[in-house]
């Protein structure tokens, strides 16, 4: 008899228990390279007293948990490296108060990116959120657990965990607590004018704490769209062309590209933007205002906007953007490998030769870009390279790339995004030491017992 | 490599400098014009060459068929102005370029080669269509746009690859002798731009509306008349092949639909701006568009039809703004057999 198996299913009721070796090898392993690790138990608990009373379990058993939500991270984050409960939060998906007048929408954390824009297409159409680019089954929770971003963190205020109001959590010694204005009073509306506790919990991937509930900025959803490509071969040209579009204030998503595929646009560096506006007059003067910043370019003919045909706008036009999943598989055989690092705009170009560089010495493909955050505060330069499972030999070359590309990243001057656990050592040891001992404060703290997502943020 | 047959005595003499004095883009006197053109004519720097939005239309302008345009284009790649950004131009180059992946297919006549625009095949069915075999794509591309990018060689180097592909892959073995063109794109390439070159073509061209021309007149008892007023725009090829232009009223009379009069038609009909949007020229692009839309309006279309795809992809969008229906010619056609 598995006595802890018991308690989960008296907690969550049978169907939402299982132990059996098909499901345990599900949940061993994502489309990443890393090596795959099996959960004793994987559950998926309902409500916010669930997740406390499977927590409570855990730390009375000293058996790990592991919060999952789309489990699309592709750095082994949901791997549980030292077993135990996975924690699959998809069925907390309902989404429990949209405030119109102040722009936020409260959701359960595994509710996916995909429902709440659905949601508020049919029931708010004047909102929407910033979604990332990843399939629609990434989970709200699960994106802001690693600080990710999407296609309004250029415009409207970085990262998806700085678009957080509140939070609620589940603490490792099973306390739930609210995070937030909406610890005061009734409403989710802001994590100011309070000491700022969220930030205990975002960009942790689930080491300190299982996320129950979100508060998320919702923004203007505007009627007209259309998209530019601004091309040119010189890529230590990218970081001025950025610079003076972000300075336009015009463009919603600025994102950058470079990628051997199609072979029509290798070796070009591709300048995307996104832009959108209420009024048909708005959209064009903005085009115009874009256009009109990158005149000296376009004026030598060294470089310009790209004519597209109406199938590559409607593309280019989609939230979220399919491309990058497409690529995703282009060697078909379900692996893909995407290593981001957080960096200053100015390194896009040495991120770009370092990129190609690693992935010619490897032998591997790969698609290059950038994301440009918060108004050009940072961009999360992404190195994506796809490769295929049943091949051992590419699934070495990818991973000897990927550790390059982390080494890689912290010499230019970047960090490691939603970092693998060899990744987040290589940035523990370049932390501040001061720094390094106020996390293990803080995990120590709250985790006494060292049951949340271990091997994780190992300080 | 092919040379332009051309006569720059013939320019040097020409006192009416027509190719440039009827061009809508370049505003020049007279004796201005004469001097630019006789600079160009001479291999020098012109301001023609930096000014042209390469519409094509002085091709059909000259009175004596010495190809202005051609030798625009000449000039404008011996002497590196680059009417496209130069990363735009190269990646089309690729974009457009041959993959070496054609294979034999056997064709039956009528044969209708789609050109790169394969894309646009479901536009070959019904009535008029009945029988026909297409063929088309990247190996068999005439290439003439890249004339918008100063580049004949590019054209000089991959049209005689692309007329041998045809003969070798679809017409030889199939013993057929005419190719109809569905974009005046090749019809041009064939009938001006190949002879311009000395380059030779091995089969008969015929243009598209010349073939559904014959095929619905002898279907002509199904023909419902459509009684709409619809708006033609021109492409630029069909500047290369002038002679067509009237196939468009012989079609329209047979579908009875009615060409309203249009400030902006026949010799001075406006380019789509695609071309001028890509040579990045977008306030001269925005501003012909609406030109050209709001002359189609006014002059009381309900519909405006298109026979190049790119054409329609450039101008479907304005069009529907301003209340018209944007369709190719080959589906307005079809609209009068109830298809
Ligand atoms: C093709 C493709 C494109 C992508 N594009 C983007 C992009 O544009 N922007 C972007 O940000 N990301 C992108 N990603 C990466 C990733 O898929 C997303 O960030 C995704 O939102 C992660 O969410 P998830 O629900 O899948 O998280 P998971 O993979 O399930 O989890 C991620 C981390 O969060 C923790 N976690 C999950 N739920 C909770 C919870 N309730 N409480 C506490 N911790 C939790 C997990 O333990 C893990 O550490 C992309 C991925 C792919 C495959
Ligand atoms: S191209 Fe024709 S119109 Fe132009 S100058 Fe020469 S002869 Fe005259
Ligand atoms: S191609 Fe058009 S724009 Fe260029 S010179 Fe001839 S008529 Fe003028």
């Amino acid at each position: 008899m598995d006595r802890i198996k018991d308690r989960l299913e008296e907690i969550v009721g049978k169907d939402y228990v299982s132990c059996s070796a098909e499901e345990r090898f599900i949940y061993s392993r994502d489309q990443g390279v890393q090596e795959p690790s099996e959960p004793d138990y994987v559950v998926l608990p309902a409500t916010s007293e669930e997740v406390r009373e499977i927590v409570l379990l855990a730390n009375e058993a000293k058996v790990p948990v592991v919060p999952m939500g789309g489990g699309l991270v592709l750095s082994g984050l949901t791997v549980p490296l030292k077993g135990g409960i996975v924690l699959d939060m998809k069925r907390m998906n309902r989404i429990l108060e949209v405030n119109e007048n102040s722009h936020y929408a409260v959701v359960e954390a595994g509710t996916s990116q995909g429902m709440l824009d659905a949601y508020l297409r049919k029931h708010h159409p004047r909102l929407k959120h910033s979604l990332p680019d990843a399939p629609p089954v990434a989970t709200i929770a699960g994106n802001i657990a690693i600080h990710g971003s999407g296609h309004l963190s250029q415009s409207e205020g970085g990262f998806h965990s700085e678009m957080v109001t509140g939070l609620e959590v589940v603490l490792p010694t099973g306390e739930l607590v609210k995070l937030g204005s909406c610890s005061t009073v009734s409403a989710w509306f802001s994590r100011a004018p309070l000491p700022d506790l969220a930030g205990l919990f975002l960009g942790w991937n689930g080491t300190t704490g299982v996320i129950t509930k979100v508060g998320i900025k919702l923004f203007p959803r505007q009627a007209h769209h259309d998209v530019l490509i601004f091309m040119t071969e010189d890529v230590d040209a990218a970081p001025d062309i950025l610079f003076r579009v972000i300075h336009t204030g015009m463009a919603e998503d600025i994102n950058y590209a470079l990628s051997p595929k199609p072979d029509y646009l290798s070796g070009f560096q591709m300048i995307v933007i996104n832009v959108t506006a209420h009024r048909e007059d708005e959209l064009a003067l903005k085009l115009r205002i874009i256009r009109e910043s990158l005149r000296d370019y376009f004026e030598t003919k060294e470089a310009g906007f790209m004519p597209m045909p109406p199938n590559m706008k409607a593309g280019l036009l989609e939230v979220p953007q399919k491309a990058l999943s497409r690529f995703a598989d282009v060697r078909k055989g379900g692996g893909f490998e995407y290593v981001g690092a957080i960096m200053p705009l100015e390194k896009i170009p040495d991120a770009c030769r370092a990129g190609m560089e690693i992935t010619e010495r490897n032998g591997i493909t790969y698609s290059l870009g950038a994301r440009i955050i918060g108004r050009g505060h940072s961009a999360m330069f992404f190195f994506a390279y796809p490769f295929n499972r049943a091949d051992k030999d590419e699934i070495r070359r990818v991973r000897s790339a990927l550790e390059e590309t982390n080494e890689e990243a912290i010499r230019l001057g970047g960090i490691p995004w939603k970092a693998e656990a060899a990744g987040q050592k290589l940035i523990l040891g370049s932390m501040e030491p001061a720094t390094y001992e106020l996390m293990k404060k803080v995990r120590t703290l709250l985790d006494p017992n060292g049951i949340m997502n271990p091997g994780n943020w190992e300080v | 490599m092919q040379r332009l047959r051309f006569d720059p005595d013939l320019c040097l003499k020409c006192e009416t400098v027509d190719c440039i004095m009827r061009c809508q883009y370049i505003h020049l006197e007279q004796d201005r014009a004469k001097e630019e053109h006789d600079r160009l004519v001479r291999g020098r720097m012109s301001s023609i060459l930096h000014e042209c939005v390469t519409c094509y239309a002085c091709e059909e302008y000259c009175p004596h068929g010495n190809h202005p345009f051609y030798l625009i284009v000449e000039r404008q790649e011996a002497l590196s102005v680059h009417p496209v950004p130069v990363p735009i131009e190269k990646s089309q180059v690729v974009m457009m370029g041959p993959r070496g992946k054609i294979r034999p297919r056997e064709v039956q006549a009528p044969v209708i080669n789609m050109c790169f625009f394969g894309m646009m095949k479901g536009g070959i069915r019904g009535r008029i269509f009945e029988g026909v075999s297409t063929i088309g794509g990247p190996d068999i591309f005439c290439n003439l746009m890249f004339l918008h990018f100063a580049r004949n060689s590019t054209i000089k180097e991959r049209l005689p690859v692309m007329i041998g592909n045809i003969m070798k892959f679809h017409l030889e073995p199939s013993g057929v002798h005419e190719l109809i063109c569905y974009h005046d794109e090749c019809y041009g390439t064939y009938t001006s731009w190949a002879p311009a070159f000395g380059i030779e073509v091995p089969f008969k061209p015929v243009h598209l509306f010349d073939f559904m021309l014959k095929r619905m007149l002898d279907l002509k008892d199904e023909i419902r008349p459509l009684g709409f007023t619809v708006a033609y725009q021109r492409p630029c090829s069909s500047r290369l092949c002038p002679e067509t232009d009237s196939l468009v009223d012989d079609l329209f009379a047979l579908i009875g639909v009615q060409r309203p009069k249009r400030r902006y038609e026949y010799g001075r009909a406006l380019c789509c701006a695609g071309v001028i949007d890509a040579a990045q020229r977008f306030d001269l692009a925005e501003e012909n568009r609406r030109k050209n839309v709001e002359d189609m309006r006014a002059a009381g279309a309900q519909y405006a039809v298109f026979n190049c795809p790119f054409c329609f992809w450039t101008l479907a969008e304005p069009v529907m703004k301003a209340g018209m229906v944007p369709i190719m010619m080959s589906d307005l056609c079809l609209m009068a057999f109830g298809q």
